[in-house]
């Protein structure tokens, strides 16, 4: 799964990316909080997105997951194989917001309202201030979560007020998978308390548990870490790698914590101030001279400084590629 | 929280020296008499009457002493006890014995409280000794019953969907002048009277127009959500307010179609099935040789709300097991996590509008057959304030919770008003009836005091694993509107 550029020649994220950011702005009044953005997200990868505090992250998975409007942008999620440019240009061009095949579907998110991304693009999300059910059970959670599937199991109310039989058995179906993911979260114990009951870790974990019970091919996880202890980091990071192999449900998480996304991801995108200033490797990213300006902060002249020191770099290396 | 509280609680909480405590209390009390008197003497110090045909003033010491003396015993009993420094805080963690007991006690008081409901008629007319000295208990039955299935129907709006909604009166409006205007209408009469015979349609207009009612009402459910989709808390409460007020003025003014003001008068009455509750021979009782008796119609008409009540009952309590009703929780507790989930919030928001609005429409129809007689001024918003009341004061989402409300909210108003026996107490010029609403209004206050969240706080989870456990109050959200 993991992305190999020496074999493919092309890093994972560019070879087959699940979701691709193209031009994205968004502005609030006069302020531009996402700048120009666009960067690709590998299928089967775990992507960081990080950025020092404000510099648009939240903004960009808000884009992603429907619940802002981008002011411009296109955000092509592909479900299958990713699309030719004759594809995408015709999917552009006709308006719709999504070109449903057989093996592979295109979905433009920008243009499909946040319950539609969720149910319909299977892209699923967490957020930065855990929002549970609280006064619901752990159990409950999930099963709201697999809302879609069992509405229509249901036979929207009818089947399931009358008690008929197809309903009884998609309930138990969702009763299992409920079960399963509480087994994978470490929650079959609380099953049956109020989840607004639970520790905070634990919380964390039933909120990525009842995203993945909505069956998304790419999970969103906004600061999953925070507020974790070290264990609990590092059963996080389990946890994410399980869903990764498991379920091959690619991943794009925002993080603060290095720990975790220096373990686990293949692929980093830096942003700041709206803009993307490093994007690659783990590595590659750790030793961008603009990262570390972005993060420990050094002064105007610096930055140009050391812009234009890589910037001369990068041109030297691209002519040597070349000739 | 608790321990929280404790820890931060101010210095006085120490324990001092009882003399002190009993000088500072007493020192308060005087200070509040004082108080008491400067407000009480211009109040009830004195009085006016006519003196030969001239307004003067008459002097009552004697009442503003006993007022004065009231506060002033209250205020230094209250910073001896309740008030008193070195009374510990109450610190209270986990369900209070109240909510304990209502688990225990619950799933018994189910079968019991529905068990007296069905037999209500047959013990109402065993203990005042005959049927027709009966009729007023069985009345007010119906009356109680009717709120029961509103405070339910509400419920579902407020309760579980967490939407607040001030206008549910409007819907049972729409129920009711559903049923009006369709059993009497001539053309539809002269209709079925064509090949179905003079008396089909005054005999089975109410069972045919019953499920109509609930669908019209529900429709209006569905008009009055699109607008208010977007609304929340206050806005949508002001709007839903409105919304049932123009119902009313509608109903009013639109004088050619509703008879405005005036109402609509004879509707016909509610059938055996299609056999009419009259004395002749094709009537009610002469089909069962039975003695003809008024009050067979009002015990079926007991019969007839008990069922819609418990039908009501019943839906909801399978609508939260179902998809949909989790959603509608789900959506009282977080709406953006709905959407992060793919539930479509307008549809869960139109559909708990019109379940609630169906339920209000039956209602509606079932109060239309009742009193013969539909006017607009049965549809005020005091009827809308009085079900809200019912559900927040029977706490929300909970059915029983709702039914002993309405049962104490509406029997209590009744019981007020036969208050005969306080004129001994007070002498023959005192009006106990005239204090009813202070009194249901210091008992809607000390219910609010003791029991913030109502009278069940606890919410019963939809499935479980191992266990029902039931979800404290304080974790379940009331919903922004």
């Amino acid at each position: 799964m993991a992305p190999s550029p020496a074999a493919a020649g092309l890093p994972n994220w560019e070879a087959d990316p699940i979701l691709a950011v193209e031009h994205l702005f968004m502005r609030f009044g006069g302020l531009i909080a996402v700048n120009d953005l666009s960067f690709k997200v590998g299928r089967g990868d775990i992507t960081a997105l990080i950025g020092p505090n404000g510099a648009g992250k939240t903004t960009v998975f808000n884009c992603i997951t429907g619940f802002y409007k981008p002011s411009e942008g296109r955000l092509v999620l592909a479900h299958g194989h990713a699309p030719t440019a004759e594809e995408l240009a015709r999917v552009t061009l006709i308006g719709e917001r999504a070109l449903v095949g057989r093996n592979s579907s295109v979905y433009l998110l920008e243009r499909m309202p946040d319950y539609r991304v969720s149910g319909e693009a299977k892209v699923a999300r967490t957020f930065q201030n855990i929002r549970l059910f609280t006064g619901m059970t752990v159990l409950e959670n999930l099963m709201v979560a697999q809302h879609n599937t069992l509405m229509v199991a249901s036979g929207f109310s009818l089947k399931g007020l009358f008690g008929l039989p197809g309903w009884n058995a998609a309930q138990r179906a969702a009763t299992e998978k409920a079960k399963y993911w509480l087994e994978k979260v470490n929650l079959t114990d609380r099953a049956d308390d109020p989840a607004g009951d639970l520790p905070y870790g634990a919380q964390r974990r039933l909120e990525i548990a009842r995203a993945m019970c909505s069956e998304p091919i790419l999970l969103c996880l906004d600061e999953p870490a925070a507020g974790l202890n070290p264990r609990e980091s590092l059963e996080l990071n389990t946890l994410l790698r399980t869903i990764r192999a498991e379920h091959g449900t690619s991943i794009l998480l925002i993080e603060h914590d290095m720990s975790v996304v220096m373990e686990i991801s293949d692929h980093v995108v830096v942003l700041d101030y709206g803009t993307k200033i490093s994007d690659g490797t783990p590595e590659a990213v750790k030793n961008d001279p603009r990262v570390i300006a972005a993060y420990l902060g050094v002064d105007e002249d610096a930055v140009e400084e050391v812009e234009a020191e890589i910037d001369a770099e990068i041109a030297a290396h691209s002519t040597g590629a070349h000739s | 929280m608790a321990v929280q509280l404790a820890e931060t609680a101010p210095p006085t909480a120490k324990a001092s020296p009882s003399s002190s405590v009993m000088a500072h209390a007493f020192k308060d009390a005087v200070i509040t008499g004082l108080i008491a008197l400067g407000l009480f003497a211009p109040l009830i110090g004195f009085e006016t009457v006519i003196i030969d045909g001239a307004l003067g003033l008459d002097y009552r010491p004697g009442t503003l002493a006993v007022m004065v003396g009231i506060i002033f015993v209250g205020r230094l009993l209250l910073n001896l006890t309740v008030w008193s420094p070195n009374r510990k805080p109450s610190v209270r963690s986990g369900p209070t014995i109240f909510d304990r007991a209502g688990t225990t006690i619950g799933p018994a008081m189910k079968p019991l409280l529905l068990a007296f409901a069905v037999g209500f008629p047959f013990i109402a007319a065993f203990a005042m000794g005959g049927m027709n000295e009966s009729r007023y208990l069985i009345d007010l039955g119906i009356l109680i019953l009717t709120y029961v299935m509103l405070g339910w129907g509400l419920n579902i709006v407020v309760g579980l969907a967490g939407l607040l909604d001030l206008g549910y009166v409007a819907f049972y409006a729409v129920g009711a002048y559903t049923y009006a205007l369709l059993a009497t209408s001539a053309p539809i009469n002269d209709f079925f009277a064509g090949f179905l015979g003079e008396t089909f349609w005054a005999n089975w207009a109410f069972w045919i127009c019953l499920p109509m009612a609930g669908v019209f009402a529900g429709l209006w459910g569905m008009m009055l959500g699109f607008p208010v989709l977007r609304l929340r808390g206050d806005y949508l409460a002001i709007v839903t307010l409105a919304f049932g007020e123009i119902i009313r003025l509608v109903l009013i003014n639109w004088v050619d179609f509703t008879g405005g003001g005036a109402g609509i008068a004879s509707i016909p009455r509610a059938t055996f099935f299609g056999v009419p509750f009259t004395a002749g021979e094709n009537g009610f009782a002469a089909l069962f040789g039975l003695q003809f008796n008024p009050m067979h119609r009002i015990i079926f008409l007991y019969f007839v709300i008990l069922a819609l009540a418990l039908i009501t009952a019943f839906a909801t309590v399978r609508l939260r097991r179902l998809p949909v009703g989790r959603a509608w929780e789900a959506l009282r507790e977080d709406e953006i996590a709905c959407r992060s989930l793919g539930i479509n919030t307008t549809n869960v928001k139109l559909s708990a509008f019109a379940t609630g609005a169906m339920f209000g429409g039956f209602a509606g129809c079932f109060f239309a057959v009742r009193a013969g007689f539909v006017s607009p001024e049965s549809f005020t918003f005091d009827i809308s304030a009085m079900i809200l009341a019912i559900v927040v004061l029977g706490g929300m989402g909970s059915q029983i919770g709702v039914a002993v409300a309405a049962a104490v909210m509406i029997g209590g108003m009744e019981m007020l008003r036969n208050l005969g026996f306080l004129n001994q107490i007070f002498g023959g010029d005192f009006d106990p009836s005239l204090y009813r609403m202070l009194i249901f209004g210091f008992a809607m206050v000390a219910i609010m005091v003791w029991k913030p969240r109502g009278l069940v706080s606890t919410r019963d989870p939809t499935i479980f694993l191992k266990e029902r456990k039931a979800v404290s109050g304080d974790h379940v959200k009331e919903g922004h509107g």
